[in-house]
């Protein structure tokens, strides 16, 4: 069994979101980076217990962006995963970026690739999606449960108002959100090993940018709460009603 | 030329977001001056079809196959594709709903289009083609432009008016090859009786101040009496005390409801990264100085225990009034 796992990485969840260079980037400066929450606490996690079930598993990471990457992509090598490739090129092109996962899962021949649900920094939630396409294998989205059975995949995945139990044949893309694992700490003798694990850096296929980024806006400040006396419900009912008219 | 809207359906049914993404596809057509097209895949009557010129949609394509009655990304990427291709789509639309996020990407890497995931305005076309699209799970836009020819555009559930004018749509019943899905869909668990999340108009949501599971029941009254969907933070989820498509926020579901009301909640960045696109934010909570209060329309200070029930029996006077 081969698996690549997807890693992105993006800003902490309590960064301050502010822009540089007027709007057109992301002010990076103070920054924390993270491995983005759905490659970390679902994917990868996952892979890795795949991997402690039948050892033969061999996982490989892949990340696509410049060396700023390479401490991000060392924690996720502390958590688990056997080798890291990441592809030295930067973009906020999804198609992009998914063609270049794609290429090197066509030259690993991976069983399984795994992708978090969305990075929480574009919110995409669209990679594994191109990704399958272009390696031509089924994909399943927003899965909240991944069992192996030989070489069949059993995943249950989010729809509108609930859940479907899908079955395939590997291979697969599947993206993982909350359910399909839990997430871990990496321990001591797993950051030592992360330091001599292969991180091997490739360089990108040519492939065209499809989109860019122009510019970049906060959304406009609320005007400031209103509030009403805990014994005065019916104010905030009015208020609702005929003021906000939300009810 | 035309602009290609993907209609969703779900046993038979048109989904809400469908009505969002044809007004918004409608609006698209005619900044472009071409002709709105819908493509429909799997069983839906005829007439249901008809009904939605109403919409502004003139043509809609429709693939009856069976095989096609459950979302197969794969199936459905070839179809949307194809039928973009022989009628020289230049824009495609889709929702990005859970099918949306199934398939949009599939689309775009087909067509080699360039994809906005997650629109939530009109493309301003005085300069390139530019979307706007939520970035940083809610917290800023970006705005971005489409340089390939085709281009796919998904839109943000609740994020576009739908609009209802007059008109019936012409139906083509096209009979295309579709081949055996790959996927097989063995059980199918739907909440029912429940508003989905992602497509409520009203959201009702609890948090860790809610102190246990047994003490929802006001919530899911609340809930009922306003046609409502539930929802929660994480730690709840976490705990168990409610299920985990209930989790809303930076990593869970991110809404943008008309009213979303917050009950026993801090308000922490990761929390409001999922809801501050809702257009009206009701906060109670026990304590003045919770963040919430910052990113609110209104709130009430006070014990949730008691205002809660005080809420329903006003909405429901308002209600029978
Ligand atoms: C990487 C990361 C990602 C995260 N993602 C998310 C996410 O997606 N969604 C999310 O929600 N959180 C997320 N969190 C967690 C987040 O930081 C907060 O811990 C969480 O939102 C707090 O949940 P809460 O408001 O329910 O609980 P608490 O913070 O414990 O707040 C409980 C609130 O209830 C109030 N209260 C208590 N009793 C009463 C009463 N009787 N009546 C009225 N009010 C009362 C209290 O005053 C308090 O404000 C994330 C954290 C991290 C680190």
């Amino acid at each position: 069994m081969k698996i690549l796992v997807c890693i992105s990485k993006t800003p902490d969840t309590t960064s301050k979101i502010a822009f540089k260079d007027g709007n057109t980037k992301f002010e990076d400066a103070g920054v924390q980076w993270i491995i983005n929450p759905y490659d970390e606490w679902y994917s990868l996690v996952r892979a890795i217990e795949l991997k402690e079930k039948d050892a033969s598993t061999i996982i490989h990471l892949v990340t696509v962006g410049g060396a700023d990457c390479d401490p991000v992509i060392r924690k996720a090598l502390a958590l688990g995963g056997d080798e890291a490739i990441r592809v030295n090129t930067d973009s906020s092109d999804s198609f992009y970026i998914a063609a270049q996962i794609a290429e090197i899962a066509k030259q690993g021949n991976y069983d399984l690739v795994f992708t978090g649900k969305e990075t929480i920094d574009y919110n995409g939630s669209s990679v594994g999606a191109m990704v399958a396409e272009l390696i031509d294998a089924p994909y399943i989205s927003l899965a909240t449960k991944f069992e192996l059975n030989g070489t069949t995949a059993i995943v249950n995945r989010e729809i509108e108002g609930g859940e479907e139990v899908n079955e395939v044949a590997l291979p697969v893309v599947v993206s993982c959100q909350k359910g399909v694992a839990e997430q871990r700490i990496p321990n001591m003798r797993g950051i030592m090993a992360a330091r001599t694990k292969p991180l091997k850096v490739v360089e990108p296929t040519v492939v065209d940018t499809l989109t860019n980024i122009v510019s970049f806006e906060l959304p406009p400040a609320k005007a400031g709460v209103k509030l009403v006396p805990a014994d005065n419900v019916a104010e905030l009912v009015r208020l609702l009603h005929e003021e906000a008219k939300a009810i | 030329m035309s602009v290609l809207i993907f209609i969703d359906q779900s046993e038979g049914h048109i989904k809400k977001s469908s009505l969002e993404v044809i007004t918004y596809g409608v609006a698209v057509a005619k900044q472009l001056n071409v002709s709105a097209e819908g493509i429909v895949l799997g069983t839906v009557a005829n007439d249901a079809l008809i009904q939605l010129g109403k919409y502004g949609v003139q043509k809609i394509y429709h693939i009856a196959n069976e095989k096609l009655n459950h979302v197969d990304a794969q199936l459905y990427a070839k179809q949307i594709a194809d039928t973009a291709t022989a009628n020289n789509s230049s824009v495609i639309i889709i929702s990005q709903n859970q099918t949306g996020k199934a398939i949009a990407g599939r689309v775009a890497a087909k067509l080699k289009a360039g994809l906005v995931a997650g629109a939530i305005a009109l493309p301003d076309t005085t300069n390139g083609f530019v979307v706007k699209k939520s970035v940083f799970s809610g917290k800023a836009f970006a705005n971005v432009n489409i340089t390939s020819a085709i281009k796919v555009i998904s839109l943000n559930p609740n994020s576009f008016h739908i609009k209802q004018t007059e008109g019936t749509a012409e139906i083509v019943t096209v009979n295309a090859n579709v081949a055996e899905p790959k996927v097989k869909v063995t059980a199918v668990n739907k909440v029912s009786g429940e508003v989905p999340l992602t497509e409520a108009e009203i959201v009702v949501s609890g948090g860790r101040g809610l102190k246990g599971p047994e003490n929802w029941g006001m919530l899911e009254e609340l809930a009922k009496t306003l046609h409502a969907a539930t929802a929660c933070s994480r730690p709840v989820a976490d705990a168990h005390w409610r299920p985990h498509h209930e989790h809303v926020g930076q990593t869970g579901i991110q809404v943008a409801p008309n009213l979303y009301i917050a009950i026993g909640i801090s308000g922490a960045i990761q929390h409001l990264a999922g809801v501050n696109r809702s257009k009206v934010i009701v906060v109670i909570n026990k304590d003045p100085e919770a963040p919430f209060f910052k990113a609110a329309d209104y709130g009430i200070v006070g014990d949730a225990f008691e205002v809660v029930p005080k809420l329903t029996e006003e909405i429901k006077k308002l209600k029978t009034a």
